[in-house]
C-alpha cells in the first residue's frame, strides 16, 4: 500500500533510494573522486561529462529493454517529445565517441555522475547511484581487454579494497552453442535465466525438451558447473573440445586474455566462471566482475561490447567497465578523511600579523575558521582540533 | 578447512527433512532448535553454524550474504523472483504443488476472476502467461476460506494431499508448478568459498540421489 498523504513531520523525508551526503562521508567522497579521477588521468582515460537528461531514443537505443523500465521519463515543454533521466552513462559515451569525436586512434574516456533508476538496486537499495567508469575505443585486441580491467583493479585498489575476487567468463563461448544447438530466441532465453542462476535441475529439464543432439546437450549442461580457479580453463578445454570453432575461438580469446592478464597483474588471482553472463544483451566478448565477501552482487563489472557503436553509425570496438562509487565507499577499508581545523579569533582587519598567518596556513593547505562572536556551540563541532593564540606577543597555533 | 559457513534453514517440515542431508556431508546441529530458544545453531563443525529464520526469509537472508547457503521452497523462490541467488540443486523434499483450486461449480465466464492467494507473484505470471486479467486478493493464511465466504472465486495454494481442499469444498483445478525445495547459494560465497561450498553442494546432491534410489 502507497501511503500519499504527507503530515507536518514527514514532508522531509526523501523518496525511497534517494540519498543525501553529509560532510564527513561528502568530504570523504569527493576526495576518493578526485584520487580516481587522477588515476585514470595518469592512464590517458580523458573526462566526459555526458548531459543528464536527453531524449528518450537516444538514450535508449541499441540497449536492452532492462534500461528501458529503469529510466525515469518526462516530456520536454518545448518539443513535446520524452525526455529520459539517464540510467546508465555507457550508451551516452557510447555516442560521444562514435558521433562527437570521430577520431581514428583509439580513443579513452571516463566519466563520473549521478544516475537515476526507476528499480532500487544493489545491498544499498539505491536509486541514485553515483556511476563511475572507463571505457577504451577503437581496438578489438586482447591488449585493450586486459588494460581496461587492469584499471578496474587499480580503481578498487585506490578506494581501499585490496582482495577483491575478479570473475572472468566470456559471452561468445554460450552464444555459439546455443546457435550451433539451433535455439530460438526464447528457448535461448529461458536457458540464459536458469544458467545465471546456476538452476542445473532446471536447465537439465529445459535441454530435455529441446531437439539437439546429445553432444550439444552435454556442453551446454556442463556451463554451470565450469566455475572456480584455473583449472577451469583446462577443464573447459577438454569438455568443449569437439564444440565448433566460434566456441572453441571465444575460448581461446578467453585463454589469452587470461594469460596476459596474469602476466601484468600476478598478485591478483583470476577466477572463472563460463555460465555468469553480465549485460549478455549487449556484451560481445570477455566479461567481468569484481566481488566482496558478504556482498551478493557485483561491486564492479566490464567487459567487451562491439556493437554499440554500430547502431550509433559507427561501428568501434569497445571495451569498458562500470561501478556505483557509493557502493564501494560503503565497502572500503580505508578509513575516512579526518577533517582538523584551526580556530582563529574572529577577523576585525586591524591585526595584519593574524591575517598573513591565516593565509600562509590556508595556502599549506589547513582549514582556518574565523570565530564568530556571540555565536554559541563547542568549536569541536566544527572540527577544530587547534586554535590560533597571541604567546609573547606573537600569533601560534595551539592544540586544544 | 577453516571457512565459516552459515546455513539458513526454516522451521519444521524443511528442517527435519534437511538433516539427514546435511548429516550425509557430516554436518550435524548440536542443539535442537525445538527446545532451544537460540536462533544461531552451532554444529560439530566451529566454523559451520546453522540459522533458524522464516521460510520466506531465507532467500533474502542468501541473497545479501546474511547466510552463504540455504534451503527454500521452490514456491517462496519463485516469489522471490530475481537472478540474485545460485539455485543448484533440487533436494526433491518437502515436496507438493502449486495449485489453482476453487469450488467444483465455480463460476468461469467472462467476469473477471478474483484470486486470492500467498503467491502474488507467481499467480499474477501464470494469469499473464495466459492472456489473462486476474484481481489478485493477498492473504497470509487459511487461503480456503476465501472461495466459501465470498471473498474470491478461486484460490492459489501449495497442496499436498489435497485434504484441506476437499474438506472445504474445493477441487484441484489447475497444476502451476511443481514444489520442491532447493539448495541455493549467495553469489559471492559461491566464489569466494568456493571450495567449501562446492564440496558441500556434492555431498548433498550425492546424499539426495542415495535417498531418490531407495525410493525406485
Amino acid at each position: 500500500m502507497i501511503d500519499r498523504s504527507f503530515s507536518e513531520k514527514d514532508r522531509w523525508l526523501l523518496p525511497e533510494g534517494i540519498e543525501e551526503v553529509l560532510p564527513q562521508q561528502a568530504e570523504h567522497l569527493e576526495r576518493l573522486r578526485r584520487d580516481l579521477l587522477d588515476l585514470f588521468h595518469g592512464w590517458g582515460y580523458e573526462l566526459v561529462i555526458p548531459p543528464l537528461i536527453e531524449y528518450l531514443e537516444s538514450l535508449l537505443i541499441g540497449t536492452g529493454d532492462d534500461l528501458d523500465v529503469q529510466t525515469f521519463k518526462l516530456i520536454d515543454q518545448l518539443t513535446g517529445r520524452l525526455m529520459g533521466v539517464r540510467a546508465d552513462m555507457t550508451p551516452q559515451v557510447a555516442r560521444i565517441d562514435a558521433h562527437r569525436l570521430k577520431r581514428e586512434a583509439p580513443t579513452r574516456l571516463c566519466y563520473i555522475d549521478t544516475v537515476l533508476r526507476t528499480y532500487p538496486s544493489g545491498f544499498t537499495r539505491s536509486r541514485s547511484p553515483l556511476q563511475i567508469g572507463a571505457e577504451l575505443y577503437g581496438h578489438a585486441g586482447i591488449e585493450s581487454d586486459v588494460e581496461v580491467l587492469h584499471l578496474m583493479v587499480e580503481m578498487l585498489a585506490a578506494t581501499g579494497i585490496e582482495q577483491a575476487h575478479i570473475d572472468l567468463g566470456h559471452v561468445g563461448i554460450f552464444r555459439a552453442l546455443t546457435h550451433d544447438a539451433g535455439l530460438e530466441r526464447e528457448q535461448e532465453m529461458a536457458l540464459f535465466n536458469a544458467l545465471q542462476r546456476k538452476a542445473k535441475p532446471e536447465i537439465e529439464e529445459l535441454l530435455a525438451q529441446l531437439a539437439m543432439s546429445q553432444e550439444q546437450r552435454r556442453r551446454l549442461t556442463c556451463l554451470v558447473d565450469l566455475n572456480g580457479g584455473e583449472e577451469v580453463l583446462v577443464e573447459a578445454s577438454a569438455v568443449l573440445s569437439t564444440a565448433g570453432g566460434r566456441t572453441l575461438a571465444a575460448l581461446d580469446n578467453l585463454r589469452q586474455i587470461a594469460a596476459l592478464a596474469r602476466r601484468r597483474m600476478p598478485s591478483v588471482p583470476l577466477h572463472f566462471d563460463l555460465a555468469e553472463l553480465r549485460g549478455y544483451h549487449y556484451q560481445t566478448g570477455l566479461v567481468y566482475a569484481a566481488f566482496v565477501p558478504g556482498h551478493g552482487q557485483e561491486i564492479a563489472r566490464g567487459g567487451r561490447y562491439d556493437d554499440i557503436g554500430k547502431v550509433f553509425g559507427r561501428a568501434r570496438p569497445a571495451t569498458g567497465f562500470s561501478a556505483d562509487l557509493n557502493t564501494l565507499i560503503s565497502l572500503s577499508a580505508a578509513t575516512p578523511y579526518q577533517v582538523r581545523a584551526i580556530l582563529a579569533p574572529d577577523d576585525n582587519a586591524d591585526d595584519q600579523n593574524l591575517q598573513a598567518l591565516v593565509r600562509e596556513l590556508r595556502q599549506r593547505g589547513e582549514r582556518v575558521i574565523h570565530a564568530l562572536p556571540g555565536a554559541g556551540g563547542d568549536i569541536r563541532e566544527m572540527g577544530c582540533d587547534r586554535t590560533l593564540e597571541r604567546r609573547e606577543g606573537k600569533w601560534t597555533v595551539v592544540s586544544l | 578447512m577453516n571457512t565459516t559457513l552459515t546455513i539458513a534453514l526454516s522451521k519444521g517440515r524443511i528442517f527435519k527433512e534437511t538433516l539427514p542431508l546435511l548429516a550425509h556431508a557430516g554436518i550435524v546441529p548440536v542443539d535442537d532448535p525445538d527446545t532451544s530458544r537460540k536462533l544461531i545453531l552451532d554444529t560439530n563443525h566451529p566454523e559451520i553454524k546453522l540459522v533458524i529464520i522464516r521460510a520466506s526469509d531465507v532467500p533474502t537472508y542468501v541473497e545479501y550474504g546474511a547466510a552463504d547457503v540455504g534451503v527454500a521452497g521452490k514456491d517462496v523462490l519463485m516469489e522471490h523472483g530475481g537472478d540474485g541467488l545460485y539455485e543448484p540443486l533440487d533436494l526433491k523434499i518437502a515436496r507438493c504443488r502449486l495449485m489453482l483450486a476453487g469450488p467444483a461449480s465455480g463460476k468461469n465466464g467472462e467476469a473477471r476472476m478474483r484470486i486470492a492467494t500467498k503467491y502474488v507473484a507467481s499467480t499474477r505470471r501464470y494469469f499473464a502467461a495466459q492472456g489473462k486479467q486476474v484481481e489478485i486478493i493477498k492473504l497470509y493464511g487459511s487461503m480456503e476460506l476465501a472461495p466459501l465466504v465470498g471473498l474470491a472465486d478461486r484460490i492459489v495454494d501449495v497442496v499436498d494431499t489435497g485434504n484441506t481442499l476437499r474438506a472445504n469444498g474445493l477441487e484441484p483445478l489447475e497444476h502451476i508448478a511443481d514444489i520442491s525445495s532447493r539448495l541455493i547459494v549467495n553469489k559471492a560465497s559461491m566464489k569466494m568459498k568456493h571450495a567449501a561450498v562446492k564440496t558441500l553442494i556434492e555431498r548433498i546432491g550425492e546424499a539426495v540421489a542415495a535417498k531418490e534410489k531407495t525410493k525406485v
